[in-house]
């Protein structure tokens, strides 16, 4: 599917993206310049621990930075127009028409003193103005059920709804107004599994209903697995690898990637545990160089002075990493393999 | 003297519910619940389910919080809702806790030591400076951090992962028989995550700590837990080894919740659909039957009776509350 929609121009192009909030100290370099496409109907996977900038990332692709945070510079293109430097007004023709976002604890975003239906109802009107009685009531019945929710939510208060529940009602109400692309925040994170599972499949199925394109951030990898078509792997403000979702979890390049796949707990067997600490520097004022090297078990003495640019190292699979060395006949080699095997 | 360290006997605890209109009603948080650990050798023992499944009422109720409504609960061979104040003062002593949330737990204007001095001052533990910083430094030490490193920072200056090694590194320090950690990593980035399991494991081991490790992800108790308790609504749906339970489980609950935990693999995706029930009205009452059966589909007739054993499956460490094992129904079974 992606391997067609990857010959069309990307429906979003993030190009150097830098969001950086002002602390007394100096800047906080949240977002430092991040590139990356998204291809209609595709799920690209945003992952990272805490602090590595995936969430700052998604408001400032939706242009919902607050202070004190800023945007630096950079490109949002969505279908070749750039978002920033638009005005309010001409952003709101953009938001939820075109970039609708689930936040991270969607559920506890709903007013508790207003009917399902009413909320739904009210972000139809809001941006396309209004609509009979009966019109509206259809198309929240449609949306409904869409996202697999009974009817006889329409008359519900938040309350009475169960997390997943209102988790899928968030869902409806980010397709309400049959986006180009959903961004969702750590979606399914505070739910159980089982009910996790029932939000995910739902997220796939709309997904393929529509044909949207989604942005999916968060840090179960084994979510990941089941849920996206590539990965793009962020740490400390960057983004460290971008890679097709088989190549992240069969042959991760970037050792960060790797660490990150190697500490997934495992329900199949029992291994050791892969102790790592967080990120160590101070992220107001990074090392020069690449940004993991004070926890690369890698690090050569070019990764102090050089930050690594992003190369191609295999179809689909990019890295920035100076382990990775274009040989003669053009393919690439680890060059830790080599000095190993001499 | 027991040779048990703890044990739960027959656990039953309601909550009171006030409905508009006057009519009350009960919640079932834990009903016949019973569970033993061991004095020798320490073990960890989870506790999961899903939300409402009771397992953080049976963390309270262990921690003394909260009090039940019918049932024991026995430390070391003394009942503590019988226990006298010098008893219970011994008890707090004993049983430590961490809880889920690594920052709510510190007070963000003291300094990380302040955690320390506090205990030191309410066991008396030490009445000296440089034996509190040993006493202080060799717990640190267990968690792998440093003095140095740690003492004099503010809560907010560690990592979540470093805040919740702290908290087994001050309840090490009274040298507890039993920590129960409600939740631990749940709040940790899923990376940091192995830090303080690697510690719950060497407290375990070296030390001799018993841990009742209350979580809803099956993944971490299956890498370090001994024995696991499965709750569904109060009830123990399936008890035994960890890897046994977890490998092979017969409950049809636990099959689900096996089933649906997301494998970190894209080449396995999830099979088949689940709906949910629309209604948990079973929840609210105190119901003689299996409380799975609403949701159940393998259910029968039966199954509203009474609550099912306890069958001993596989000749193993391993029991399932369910009728389908029990051994003159006869019934087929097919595990995924």
């Amino acid at each position: 599917m992606t391997e067609e929609n990857h010959k069309q121009p990307p429906v979003l192009k993030v190009r150097d993206l830098r969001v950086y909030y002002e602390t007394p100290k100096g800047d906080v370099l949240a977002v430092d310049g991040i590139d990356f496409d998204l291809f209609k109907g595709e799920t690209l996977g945003l992952v990272g621990e805490s602090g590595s900038g995936k969430s700052t990332a998604a408001m400032g692709i939706l242009q919902l930075v607050v202070p004190p945070g800023r945007i630096v510079e950079g490109e949002v293109l969505l279908e070749g127009k750039n978002l920033l430097g638009l005005p309010e007004q001409a952003l709101r023709a953009v938001r939820w028409i075109k970039l609708a976002l689930i936040p991270q604890g969607a559920m506890n975003s709903l007013n508790p003193t207003m009917k399902v239906s009413d909320q739904i109802k009210d972000v139809i009107v809001a941006h396309e103005g209004r609509k009979s009685k009966k019109e509206l009531k259809d198309r929240v019945l449609e949306l409904l059920t869409m996202v697999g929710l009974p009817g006889r939510v329409y008359d519900l208060y938040p309350h009475e709804l169960s997390g997943g529940m209102k988790q899928r009602v968030c869902i409806a109400m980010a397709i309400a107004l049959n986006p180009t692309i959903i961004i969702a925040d750590e979606s399914t994170s505070a739910l159980d599994v089982v009910v996790q599972r029932v939000v995910a499949q739902t997220m796939l199925k709309v997904k393929q209903a529509l044909g949207v394109s989604m942005i999916m951030i968060g840090h179960d990898m084994g979510l990941m697995a089941q849920m996206v078509d590539r990965v793009a792997v962020m740490y400390s403000g960057k983004i460290v690898e971008i890679a097709p979702v088989k190549e992240i979890f069969a042959d991760p390049k970037h050792p960060y990637s790797q660490l990150l796949i190697e500490s997934v707990p495992s329900l199949k067997e029992r291994k050791p545990l892969k102790i790592t600490e967080g990120i160590t520097h101070d992220p107001r004022n990074p090392p020069p160089g690449c940004i993991f090297q004070l926890r690369c078990p890698f690090v050569m003495d070019v990764c102090r002075s050089i930050a690594p640019p992003m190369q191609e190292v295999k179809p689909g699979q990019q890295v920035a990493c100076h382990l990775y060395q274009p040989s003669e006949d053009g393919s690439f080699i680890n060059v830790a393999d080599v000095v190993g095997n001499t | 003297m027991s040779q048990m360290l703890l044990e739960i006997r027959n656990a039953t605890k309601l909550y009171k519910q006030r409905r508009v209109g006057g009519v009350k009603k009960e919640v079932v948080a834990l009903q016949n619940f019973n569970l033993s650990i061991p004095k020798q050798p320490a073990s960890i023992i989870t506790i999961a389910g899903e939300s409402g499944s009771g397992k953080t009422t049976l963390a309270q109720l262990v921690l003394g919080f909260t009090h039940l409504t019918s049932g024991q609960i026995i430390f070391d061979g003394q009942d503590i809702s019988t226990a006298d104040a010098r008893q219970m003062k011994d008890y707090r002593r004993h049983v430590q806790a961490v809880f889920q949330d690594p920052f709510g737990v510190y007070n963000p204007f003291y300094r990380v030591e302040h955690v320390f001095n506090m205990v030191i001052n309410n066991f008396q533990l030490s009445n000296r400076q440089s034996t509190s910083r040993e006493l202080m430094e060799r717990a640190l030490n267990i968690v792998g951090l440093r003095g140095e490193d740690v003492l004099r920072k503010y809560p907010h200056q560690l990592s979540g992962g470093q805040r919740q090694r702290i908290m087994m590194a001050r309840a090490y320090m009274v040298s507890p028989k039993l920590i129960v950690a409600d939740e631990p990593v749940s709040m940790v980035d899923a990376s940091l995550r192995a830090s303080i399991l690697d510690v719950m494991i060497r407290l375990k081991e070296e030390v001799g700590i018993s841990f009742l490790y209350i979580t809803h992800d099956l993944s971490t108790a299956y890498q370090i837990g001994d024995q696991i308790y499965i709750l569904y609504q109060g009830a123990i749906a399936e008890k035994g080894n960890t890897i046994n339970v977890i490998d092979h489980p017969h409950h049809p609950y636990v099959q689900l919740l096996v089933d649906s935990v997301p494998v970190p693999n894209p080449d396995v995706k999830w099979e088949g659909e689940i709906v949910l029930p629309p209604e948990e009205e079973m929840r609210t009452t105190v119901h003689a039957g299996c409380r799975f059966y609403p949701r159940c589909p393998a259910r029968m007739d039966r199954c509203l009776e009474a609550q099912p054993p306890l069958y001993n499956v596989d000749n193993l460490d391993h029991e399932v509350s369910c009728y389908l094992y029990d051994n003159k129904t006869q019934a087929v079974v097919t595990t995924p």
